[in-house]
């Protein structure tokens, strides 16, 4: 019962950090290390900071918010 | 096929759906109680889901659960991601809720809850949901094109530059009306307007902790700023009560605006993490929080509607804006029924996240569903005011008089009471001055939910939430100010760059000032008339923005229906057909009257020949001569406005109509853009999460 309860909150807490973007950053790691890490003369993955900027920037492009 | 006790289920929503309709529309009583709106609302919602919506999903756009959604295909981790459907609904539903669906409803009450009511049920469920749905399903089907694109793939070039032009149209006007909302609440409000100000620096620290302090933590920082905006309304009560301070925060209408058009400016050129993207998150939560405890108050309370079911006004005369109940009632509410601005998210974003094709149902119907709710508690907060409280906050001093004794009067001849001391027991308890002619829908708003919050939690709090209200409203009507006149920037930095390559790059600084001046100055322009109009500017702005929505609207319909019939479709065109026939109805009438009605308050060129004949008989008082010209001008500016809305909207569907004729006999069309069906691998029940 209790274990159920807090499986369950625990995926709506995980709803809501995707949903914010909270963690988009763990995401793009993830992505990184999947696709990209391995790739002879990769770049780096980005840090927290740059990454932040340029996912900002990326989601304010066109149209996002209406009447 | 459907078990027995399913059938039986769907057939009590059905017969609850039924009763309760047939008791609003028949209900002939002092006052209705307004769970009988949410109950027929629920019930409607459920069936046109389970049964219209799915019908269209599988007999009309004939879904394909087994085909690729761009997301899976074109995957690059960015903005092509295949995305859990609710996170999905949540950045969807985030971003087609504004302003639109608080501000329409509550102006519409001035015809009496029913006609609102019954169009934002009928027309979300077979207006607005179905073009969200179809337009998401057809962009999705073409790699997430834009409504624009898909005009000039699948009609023409006219198409595509007509739904250019009047994005950017219904950009400017609804820019300048939603600045003229926040604007009328602040008006002589020192408590809203330190508030609304606090909500700037709120943003821009927590846009500093969340690129600086702790990068990329956006729920703690917003929970910080929540936290600040929560004091932030607080604070404005002590504001408001000291006097060295409410000096500072207490102004006119114009100067208001002027500080609006100036903060609109600086949020277009400050980057978008400092100020927009956090405010931005804000709005979000305190839009998605509020939303919900009005349901749950609205649920719990069950308070009752004390405006009758039809108004006088429905002949035309009503003192919020004239104008006929047909075709004004569908004019005024324009998000929450049908949105054209819809389409361009639907075009957007969205369709490039879908992980599913059947995702789209829950998306796109689902997400405007959720709208017109929104819609029906913005009519039920209006309509719990009394009808006589209802008309004193929202009626210009155009029409009722500037002082008190000469509203009542005005207000009482119309057969609604209120008293000066009641109106002064209300503004006392809201913490105002005055809430006589507080136009514009907020005020309105904010006091029928300080009401149904009062109930729950207390008179002595009224103030406090009159000002959590218009906190609400007012952030996030910035936050469409602030995106918008972006949007804007970045249409005409597109546009110019095709005359001059370095304007049009969106971080080239000159080219940033120029088009974010251009942006600014012309909505400014709207707001500025608007504030200056005696018959307070909602009377000409909110129907003109009205128009420009639907016409949006009529454009996403047509690229819909034309696709259509392009596909063999002939016989389910009526799908989006009839929406479509219904929006060119009412808009062309809307604008026909606006243009050509001898009644000042409708006509433009009524309106701007009958200031023209007082002007020159001396009959206006100086004040208002001074600004006589510039009115005159407007009128006219907004008569030719409105002609062009309606041009380009026949324009559209004529071209449409061409081309399905074309298509229909065999003649050569443009072909389908559709991108060819590749099987997807994702698993059957596949989430990413």
């Amino acid at each position: 019962m209790l274990k159920s309860f807090l499986k369950r909150l625990r995926h709506i807490w995980h709803l809501v950090r995707r949903l914010s973007g909270d963690d988009a950053y763990e995401r793009y790691l993830e992505h990184h290390m999947a696709f990209h890490a391995n790739v002879l003369d990769a770049p780096p993955a980005l840090s927290r900071k740059e990454f932040y900027k340029l996912w900002q920037a990326n989601k304010w492009q066109g149209i996002k918010r209406c009447c | 096929m459907m078990v027995w006790h399913k059938k039986a289920m769907w057939f009590l929503v059905a017969l609850l759906g039924t009763v309760a309709m047939a008791g609003i529309a028949l209900h002939r009583g002092e006052s209705i109680n307004a769970l009988w709106l949410v109950t027929a609302a629920a019930c409607i919602y459920a069936i046109a889901y389970r049964f219209y919506a799915a019908w269209i999903a599988a007999k009309v756009l004939t879904i394909d659960t087994t085909r690729a959604t761009p997301a899976e295909r074109l995957d690059n981790g960015r903005d092509f991601m295949p995305t859990n459907k609710w996170v999905v609904f949540g950045h969807h539903f985030a971003a087609i809720a504004g302003p639109g669906p608080l501000v329409g409803p509550t102006l519409a009450a001035q015809f009496g809850y029913l006609p609102g009511t019954l169009w934002i049920l009928i027309g979300a469920v077979l207006g607005g949901a179905v073009q969200d749905m179809v337009t998401l399903f057809f962009s999705m089907r073409r790699n997430g094109r834009s409504l624009g694109q898909m005009a000039r793939d699948e009609i023409g070039a006219i198409g595509g530059t007509a739904a250019l032009i009047g994005t950017f149209m219904i950009m400017i006007i609804l820019i300048a009306v939603l600045g003229l909302v926040v604007v009328n609440a602040m008006k002589h409000s020192p408590w809203a307007t330190s508030t609304v100000a606090a909500t700037i620096p709120i943003a821009m620290l927590v846009g500093v902790y969340m690129r600086n302090l702790r990068p990329g933590r956006v729920l703690e920082a917003s929970t910080l700023g929540l936290v600040l905006l929560l004091l932030s309304v607080l604070a404005g009560g002590w504001v408001d009560h000291h006097e060295g301070l409410r000096v500072l925060f207490d102004h006119d209408g114009l100067p208001l605006a002027y500080v609006v058009i100036a903060y609109g400016f600086a949020a277009a050129v400050l980057p978008v993490w400092l100020l927009l993207a956090p405010r931005d998150y804000l709005s979000t939560f305190v839009k998605l929080g509020t939303v919900f405890l009005l349901a749950i108050a609205i649920l719990l309370l069950r308070p009752e509607i004390h405006m009758p079911a039809l108004t006088q006004f429905v002949d035309g005369t009503g003192p919020i804006f004239g104008g006929k109940l047909f075709p004004f009632v569908f004019i005024t509410i324009a998000c929450g029924a049908i949105s054209g601005f819809h389409a361009l998210i639907s075009s957007g974003t969205t369709p490039k996240l879908l992980a599913n094709e059947r995702d789209i149902r829950m998306i796109g119907y689902g997400g405007m569903l959720l709208e017109s709710f929104v819609a029906m508690m913005a009519m039920i907060a209006a309509t719990v005011l009394e009808p006589g409280v209802y008309f004193a906050i929202n009626s210009p001093p155009g029409i009722v008089g500037k002082e008190a004794v000469d509203a009542i009067a005005k207000i009482n001849s119309w057969g609604f009471a209120v008293t000066a001391e009641q109106m002064q027991q209300l503004a006392n308890d809201m913490g105002e001055k005055s809430l006589f002619a507080r136009i514009g829908g907020a005020p309105s708003l904010a006091v029928g939910m300080a009401s149904i919050f009062g109930t729950a939690f207390g008179k002595s709090m009224l103030a406090v939430w009159y000002h959590f209200a218009i906190m609400f409203e007012a952030i996030f009507i910035l936050t469409t100010l602030d995106a918008g006149t972006r949007v804007g920037r970045f249409m005409l930095q597109d546009l110019l760059g095709n005359f001059n390559k370095k304007l049009g790059e969106t971080s080239y600084t000159p080219s940033v000032i120029i088009t974010s001046a251009i942006v600014v100055a012309s909505w400014g322009y709207f707001l500025y008339i608007g504030v200056i109009d005696p018959n307070g500017g909602v009377n000409i702005l909110w129907p003109l923005f009205g128009i420009a929505n639907q016409m949006l609207a009529a454009i996403a319909l047509s690229v819909a229906t034309g696709i259509l019939v392009k596909s063999g479709k002939l016989k389910f065109a009526w799908v989006t057909g009839l929406p479509l026939a219904w929006l060119v109805i009412i808009t062309t009438t809307a604008a026909f009257q606006k243009i050509f009605s001898e009644d000042v308050r409708i006509g433009f060129f009524a309106a701007a020949n009958d200031l023209s004949a007082k002007l020159a008989s001396g009959a206006l008082p100086a004040d208002k001569a001074s600004v006589a010209q510039q009115l005159i001008f407007n009128q006219h500016l907004d008569a030719y406005l409105t002609l062009f809305f309606v041009v380009v909207l026949w324009v559209v569907v004529l071209d449409m109509l061409r081309v399905c004729m074309h298509s229909h006999v065999g003649r050569p069309v443009l072909k389908l853009s559709e991108t060819p069906h590749e099987p997807s691998q994702l698993a059957e029940n596949w989430v990413r999460d």
